[in-house]
């Protein structure tokens, strides 16, 4: 389990951080999603994997650590909110800049 | 338990979320209320100046949770100091904005102190993944406030700050990540004897946390590689979000003060001594920078935008000399760059609004209106913010050249910072003299009605600064005894978790 989720984790960040460093807009909020879906699992792992444990202590044998569930949630939160903004901030910059490049200039059209 | 320590928090809080919901209530009574929080605030400020002078800290058990468990707000000379800075650079925003800026957009009185309470919280918390989710309140709300009045330069630097500071929050939650992996707590206090306990297996994957740390405080403090996005986005905001800005720089050395001299603090070996190395060169770089950015701005506004790198580059190199005189140094500095960025980004508006046309740009030859009275307070505010006597910037750089003196590294800093400090002046008195000497049209330019409050709100963030040098003796008396706390860490977490460190760790006598 321990292998698949490291793995997972290690695509997830590889493709997040590839579509941030392209040059539209699109592209880097995906990688930014991609990004955030990684360091919610990795904050998840933090206390450690296990299989079928409850996350109180004392209602069996071994518990799951409930503070990074709780953190988690937290981070999706916070993540979720971003991103609206961002993609509502990407929309609002393609409209008014004309484009969807981060630097709001089309490298392309200057060219002609 | 001490229920006013929550206050600065609540309050800016429940006043935005009012304002949201009352977004209907006439435009005055917003206004009114905006004031009437940020002056509590400052009061608050005062008090929790006279509170934490004392030296003992103040806790506020949230929920009445035991202190590893639960969050812990607490409050030192440092909170103090910073809640204090921030309600008055806040009064003398909101302020200004009030004279129209904050009609231009809706919600801007929310945001305003949504802001507030941000900032507020982040000075307050003593447990880090509190500390990320005040940072992202700060953070959504200055979003909001940069792009606040609309416009295509806006929406472009508003594009590049979120990006950036979206990729230094998933950075945070890494590293906050990789330190709960390891220690198993996120109370700074705790966290700091967990460090200092740590296998030595573990000292890597902690090294590595806490430069992952100092990456997302670079980020937010704008030090070297990580700085371009501060002079679009400041020069891009309208003039009191800017001054407010001033303070959001200073987030990002706060936060490093607090969790490199607390949480990597402690042990034989300590992590943060890594993190000082490579601040020192970094924040000559950044310093030498903004003496080139100064000097190379094509408008006032980025000309501050610079100043505020500037204050940046001195503030961090200052710290990573990591002795009591530098830290009391800085933190005199801190109060003074912050207070004069504020009061160039509120004069650049003043001055901008008075030319005939190109706003505060350098290119355009444009005449000024009211040149006597505008002449007289750049010129002062040019002294102030270059650091000549008989201003605050005077007593602060003669300090920190005093402080630095005694270590080796030092003559660095005296070359850096002296240079950087001439290449300020050249700028500034290149701006004045262009803007009002130039012959020709002298008096024939029409006035334009000087809004008078706005001229008096920027004049009385100057006679602060001159205030600030005159106090100079007891505010240096407070910040070395500041400086003092935060060197001592063992007294926090003695504050924090008064049982486990009797068995965790000695304290020296």
């Amino acid at each position: 389990m321990e292998l698949l989720y490291a793995m997972t984790l290690g695509v997830l960040t590889t493709c997040g951080v590839y579509l941030l460093l392209r040059a539209r807009t699109f592209t880097v909020i995906l990688g930014l999603t991609l990004l955030s879906h990684a360091v919610n699992l990795y904050l998840f792992a933090s206390g450690r994997l296990v299989a079928g444990a409850p996350a109180i202590v004392g209602l069996a044998e071994r518990s799951a650590d409930p503070l990074p569930q709780a953190l988690v949630l937290t981070a999706i939160v916070i993540g979720f909110a971003m991103t609206a903004f961002v993609v509502v901030l990407a929309l609002k910059a393609a409209v008014e800049l004309r484009n969807d490049h981060v630097d709001g200039e089309n490298p392309d059209e200057d060219r002609l | 338990m001490n229920h006013a320590l929550i206050l600065p928090i609540l309050l800016p809080l429940i006043t935005g979320a009012s304002l949201l919901l009352l977004y209907r209530l006439p435009f005055g009574v917003q206004r009114l209320a905006g004031l009437a929080s940020t002056l509590g605030l400052a009061l608050l400020g005062a008090w929790a100046l006279v509170t934490a002078g004392s030296g003992e800290y103040q806790l506020y058990h949230a929920g009445d949770w035991p202190a590893p468990y639960g969050i812990v707000l607490i409050l030192d000379r440092l909170s103090a100091l910073m809640l204090a800075l921030t309600a008055i650079l806040g009064l003398g925003c909101l302020l200004y904005a009030n004279r129209g800026i904050d009609r231009r957009g809706a919600h801007f009185h929310a945001l305003f102190q949504f802001q507030l309470a941000g900032l507020n919280g982040a000075f307050l918390t003593g447990d880090l993944f509190n500390l990320f989710v005040f940072f992202e309140i700060l953070l959504i709300a200055s979003y909001a406030l940069l792009l606040h009045g609309g416009g295509r330069a806006r929406s472009r630097a508003g594009l590049h700050y979120v990006i950036i500071n979206l990729v230094g929050s998933a950075l945070f939650l890494i590293a906050l990540g990789t330190l709960y992996g390891l220690t198993g707590t996120l109370n700074m206090a705790d966290l700091a004897l967990e460090v200092a306990a740590a296998p030595p297996g573990d000292a890597p994957l902690l090294a590595a946390a806490s430069m992952v740390l100092l990456v997302v405080f670079g980020i937010k403090a704008a030090i070297l590689p990580l700085l371009f996005w501060l002079p679009r986005a400041y020069s891009a905001a309208s003039a009191p979000v800017a001054a407010l800005f001033a303070i959001m720089t200073k987030v990002g050395i706060y936060a490093i003060l607090r969790v490199f001299l607390l949480v990597f603090g402690l042990g034989e070996a300590p992590v943060n001594a890594a993190a000082w190395q490579w601040l020192w060169p970094l924040a000559l770089l950044t310093l030498a920078l903004g003496g080139v950015g100064v000097l190379g701005s094509d408008s006032l506004r980025t000309l501050t935008a610079y100043l505020v790198i500037i204050s940046v580059g001195t503030l961090l190199a200052t710290i990573s000399l990591v002795t009591p005189a530098t830290l009391g140094a800085a933190l005199f500095y801190l109060i003074h760059s912050t207070g004069m960025a504020a009061a160039f980004f509120l004069l650049a508006d003043l001055l901008g609004q008075q030319r005939e046309e190109g706003y505060d740009r350098f290119s355009v030859v444009a005449p000024m209106g009211h040149r006597g009275a505008l002449g007289s307070l750049f010129f002062l505010a040019a002294i102030a913010v270059v650091g000549l006597p008989p201003f605050g910037g005077f007593v602060s750089k003669a300090w920190i050249l005093q402080a630095s003196a005694d270590e080796p590294r030092g003559l660095w800093l005296w070359g850096v910072l002296l240079t950087a400090a001439l290449l300020t002046l050249i700028a500034v008195s290149r701006t004045g003299s262009s803007w009002f000497w130039r012959p020709g049209s002298a008096g024939e330019a029409e006035a334009r009605p000087l809004d008078r409050g706005c001229l008096a709100i920027v004049c009385a963030m100057v006679a602060l600064n001159g205030v600030l040098a005159a106090l100079g003796e007891p505010v240096m008396a407070y910040l070395a005894l500041t400086a003092e706390q935060l060197m001592t860490p063992e007294a926090y977490i003695a504050a924090m978790l008064p049982e486990t460190l009797a068995s965790a760790l000695e304290v020296p006598p």
